[in-house]
């Protein structure tokens, strides 16, 4: 549905640069596909990646890692789960949610979804591809860290 | 035909590795090759109109224009853009980072474009709306209310921590591209 807005929202604009000027909207297009094009290597390395890993880390496998242990440990478990794996959204929440019912606590779970989404090991060498080595581990490390204080939070709204 | 191997060469490899699973655990490497293949359909779908969008910001956009918005001296402005460039957007992390290289390459303040990928990674409005109906309003809510100070402040450390050479080399490297 909002793929379906992102093409609209496209096609609209790439339909008025042609009407207003053809030569650029066909740069713009280049630009595109090489910019595609340039990062293609590393997708389809980290298509590969994600496939091998969740066909191991299946959601059974998940749950019994981070549904058994409780507290620190479990949410230590979590956030590591949650760095490395790349899973999206719509697949994460009702996972994270079937997780909740089978007792996995609140904190963990947080820690999970907060890694999951702002930490990514997998996507770490696109990622320095982009803003060098320094910025990208620090981007990530901090991201981490921060994971724990959401999952606090989570702790205490939700008790 | 060589290029092509060498930019390739880690996909090649996993490709290889994928097939030795498939040899040894049969039902894991038809597991894995399907993931696989689904999440190659799902990027396709996604892909085409963010990078055609990219494409049009990189042609349209004037670099003076893109320093006025979220430049080192566009303050408070910059920030809602980077915000609202990041939650509007649909499509996986990695897709960012291209047009982040482009929001470098037209000048856009370093943390500025943190906190674009911070709210790519965190807060996408659809994103939001699925985890609110599966995870319930308040867990949403409490993340979302959070998330905000915590991306802006991971941004602001990371380019805190980064000296004047680190930050003129990453920029350098995105005008290349």
């Amino acid at each position: 549905m909002f793929t379906f807005l992102m093409y609209i929202v496209a096609f609209s604009f790439l339909v008025l640069s042609f009407i207003k000027d053809k030569k650029k909207t066909f740069l713009a297009l280049k630009k595109a596909w090489n910019s595609f094009e340039n990062i293609l290597p590393q997708l389809l390395s980290i298509l590969v990646i994600i496939g091998i890993m969740l066909a191991i880390l299946r959601p059974e496998v998940i749950s019994s890692l981070i549904g058994e242990k409780s507290g620190w440990l479990g949410m230590l478990m979590a956030s590591l789960i949650g760095s490395i794996t790349l899973i999206p959204g719509f697949v994460a929440f009702p996972l994270a949610s079937a997780l909740l019912k089978s007792g996995a606590g609140f904190m963990q779970i947080a820690v999970f979804i907060s890694t999951l989404m702002m930490v990514g090991i997998v996507t770490i060498p696109l990622e320095i591809k982009y803003f060098g080595k320094k910025a990208a581990i620090l981007r990530n490390s901090l991201a981490f860290v921060f994971s724990f204080i959401v999952a606090i939070a989570i702790g205490v709204a939700l008790r | 035909m060589k290029m092509l191997l060498k930019r390739y060469k880690y996909f090649l490899v996993l490709l290889v590795i994928n097939i030795v699973v498939y040899d040894l655990y049969p039902s894991v490497g038809q597991k894995s090759i399907d993931i696989t293949w689904s999440n190659a359909v799902e990027m396709l779908s996604v892909i085409p109109p963010i990078f055609i969008l990219l494409g049009l910001l990189d042609v349209w956009v004037q670099r003076e224009i893109m320093i006025k918005l979220m430049g080192e001296k566009s303050g408070i402005l910059g920030v809602l853009i980077a915000f609202f460039l990041g939650s509007a957007a649909a499509g996986p992390l990695y897709a960012a980072f291209p047009i982040a290289g482009v929001l470098l390459q037209k000048g856009s303040k370093f943390s500025n474009v943190l906190i674009f990928i911070g709210a790519w990674s965190t807060t996408k409005i659809p994103m939001l709306l699925f985890e609110a109906s599966s995870m319930g309003w308040k867990f949403m809510v409490t993340r979302f209310v959070i998330d905000i100070p915590g991306i802006m402040l991971i941004a602001y450390i990371t380019e805190k921590l980064l000296n004047e050479r680190e930050k003129q080399y990453i920029y350098e490297q995105a005008s290349f591209k």
